[in-house]
């Protein structure tokens, strides 16, 4: 039995109240006023340093322009400039009180992700009956229990940047837009709050009574007498997978592509998965390494270490090839309609934008690709944690510049969202960790996977 | 030359093998060769042969793959005749890199498993028209066979061989 260490205890609680007092911070100075906002691109023009301002000017002063130009004959240029001068003033104020919002989303969808991805590979593992990783059964349990509070949080946080807040996240939310934008008003059938909600609790339902049940098989059959706990969580295993394909597709359409909602892609919902499945992975390492050198897996060997580390990198190279997939056919094509999706992420996202593929894809390739480094826990985890880092600024890429645009930055709202839900998740996995045996004791293949060695 | 002789010990498992070859390498006898019908796990480690450094090559050969093809469409599309072909940008190489990519890769691909292939027909010495070097047709069927260098010890050796349960032992001449 593993028992949670007072300090690592305290060390999530702090990460807990500090990344609290950081996101309370980050909504507390991010309601500005107009003239407030009016003064500080006032000064950021002033100091030269206004380049969010001309990138963002350049938008507003094309439309303005038109409308000039049509009424040009009345010859009031003048008022469609101060038109112009309010529209943006108002798109910055925006921005900025959006950050904090999806600062939180961001670091909640991150968390929630890895917990979905190790559901998914613990469902495989089973369906596949794998002989190396029953051993490493009781971890990923462990990590899926952050899974159902996980998800519910961003669902809660989706749904009330669109009542609590002015619409922060998703703009398909906001009546007033949806009335003046036939593309979205096309979609609300898809795309509205009542049918956002109930598809969540739907998708969470149903990865939840899996996970729920595979829990429960999965200790029962620690002192049964015969496979039948064995034989009914492979079946549910089964089962799971064809519901999770279909729910985690239509759940990266909701909670992720509709930020954008005049863009699609259709290998999208499959790029997502590639992102929670490989950071799922590398986090069932780190928890492996930090619990074994705590001395707690004495079966798990280098072996279940070399096997985990050849799925990181191999899905690291998934997640590439997906990425690249979606970006060249976009870039190739070149299709005004969806290509303003790279444009945006290209001019203001250049470093986040391509400083991840060199830490999800050339930084994994290159450390994980020797089969001596597999077998080292520090070289495991200091590939993970970039990968992990890598897959973060992903999702910060899928959600932030539909959202503050060019006002983005890695600062304090951003930070403290990933201490609160770092600590949030350390608290509830270790704590999950501690309910059960970290051994699959009645498991069908553990004797396989004790003395699995490659 | 001198002829040399050496031992035939023929065994029909491949577990008796392996704790054969264990106690032959404890005895501090030299195993020339090992004939069996198919891969034994383990038994390069029992015989303490070196690990193969191939993965290291194909590394290598994938890189001038890839160098390859960086090379050749940087002087086709970029620098010989910079066409515009469909309004794709061809004033530098990175700005039209994701159109290469796929050549890129299947040129890396294609360099590492080809070179690496020859690589390993080379140093196993495998062409067609060579000869067999079969000291024994049985070996490619159910067989297994072990080679043992003898140096006027074959009474103790043969006794060896007996112990580890060696179905037949023959003391075979061989001009080398």
């Amino acid at each position: 039995m593993y028992t949670f260490s007072n300090k690592l205890k305290t060390f999530s609680f702090v990460l807990m109240l500090l990344g609290a007092i950081g996101v309370g911070y980050g909504f507390m100075t991010s309601h500005l006023s107009f003239e407030e906002v009016e003064h500080l691109l006032a000064e950021e023009s002033h100091h030269g340093g206004g380049h969010g301002e001309e990138a963002a000017h350049a938008a507003p002063t094309h439309d303005a322009h038109a409308v000039a130009d049509s009424h040009d004959n009345h010859g009031d240029t003048a008022h469609a400039e101060v038109d112009e001068h309010k529209e943006h003033v108002e798109h910055v104020q925006h921005q900025i009180a959006n950050r904090p919002w999806s600062a939180l989303y961001v670091a909640a969808f991150f968390f929630m992700m890895i917990a979905l991805g190790v559901l998914a590979f613990y469902a495989i593992q089973i369906a596949s009956q794998a002989g190396w990783s029953p051993v490493l059964f009781r971890v990923m349990e462990g990590i899926t229990a952050y899974m159902l509070p996980g998800a519910l949080i961003v669902l809660a946080i989706a749904v009330a940047s669109g009542t609590i807040g002015h619409y922060n996240i998703f703009i398909w939310m906001d009546p007033e837009v949806v009335a003046h934008d036939k593309l979205i008003a096309g979609k609300t059938g898809w795309l509205n709050i009542g049918g956002f909600v109930i598809r969540g609790l739907i998708f969470i339902g149903g990865w939840y009574a899996y996970r729920h049940f595979s829990r429960k098989f999965s200790i029962a059959q620690d002192i049964a007498e015969d496979k039948s706990n064995f034989k009914k969580s492979f079946r549910i295993s089964a089962a799971f997978l064809v519901f999770f394909i279909y729910t985690e597709s239509m759940m990266s359409w909701d909670w992720i592509m509709s930020v954008d909602p005049h863009w699609f892609s259709t290998l999208f919902g499959w790029y997502v998965f590639a992102s929670m499945f490989v950071s799922g992975i590398t986090v069932i390492a780190l928890i492996t390494i930090y619990l074994k050198s705590r001395n707690y897996l004495e079966f798990v060997n280098e072996n279940h270490l070399h096997d985990v580390a050849k799925f990181m990198f191999a899905f690291s190279i998934f997640w590439t090839y997906l990425w690249f997939s979606q970006f060249m056919l976009i870039w190739y094509s070149n299709i005004p309609e969806e290509v303003t999706y790279f444009v945006t992420r290209f001019q203001d996202y250049k470093l986040p934008f391509l400083g991840m593929v060199v830490m999800n894809f050339v930084f994994p390739i290159l450390m994980l690709m020797n089969a001596d480094y597999k077998r080292m826990p520090w070289f495991v985890v200091m590939a993970g944690l970039v990968i992990l880092f890598g897959h973060y600024i992903d999702i910060f890429n899928m959600i932030m510049p539909a959202t503050v645009g060019d006002r983005w930055f890695i600062g304090i709202p951003e930070i403290s969202s990933i201490l609160l839900f770092a600590g949030l998740f350390i608290f509830v996995v270790f704590s999950a960790l501690t309910k059960a045996p970290l051994l699959v004791k009645g498991y069908p293949f553990r004797k396989e996977s004790e003395e699995f060695h490659y | 030359m001198e002829a040399s002789k050496v031992i035939h010990a023929i065994y029909t498992d491949d577990d008796i093998l392996m704790s054969a070859v264990k106690k032959v390498k404890a005895q501090r006898f030299h195993i020339e060769e090992i004939y069996t019908p198919f891969p034994v796990h383990g038994l390069d480690k029992a015989m303490g042969l070196a690990p193969t450094r191939i993965a290291i090559t194909a590394f290598i050969y994938g890189l001038i793959g890839l160098t390859v093809a960086v090379l050749m469409m940087n002087f086709i599309m970029i620098e010989d005749w910079p066409q515009n072909i469909g309004g794709k940008p061809s004033f530098s190489y990175i700005e039209n890199m994701p159109a290469f990519v796929p050549i890129m890769f299947e040129l890396t691909v294609f360099f590492a498993a080809h070179l690496m292939v020859i690589t390993f027909y080379l140093r196993s010495r495998m062409w067609p028209f060579k000869n067999a070097e079969n000291p024994d047709p049985r070996t490619t069927d159910d067989h297994f066979l072990m080679e043992i260098a003898v140096d006027g010890n074959e009474k103790e050796l043969e006794s060896l061989l007996a112990e580890t349960g060696a179905v037949e032992i023959n003391l075979v001449d061989k001009a080398h």
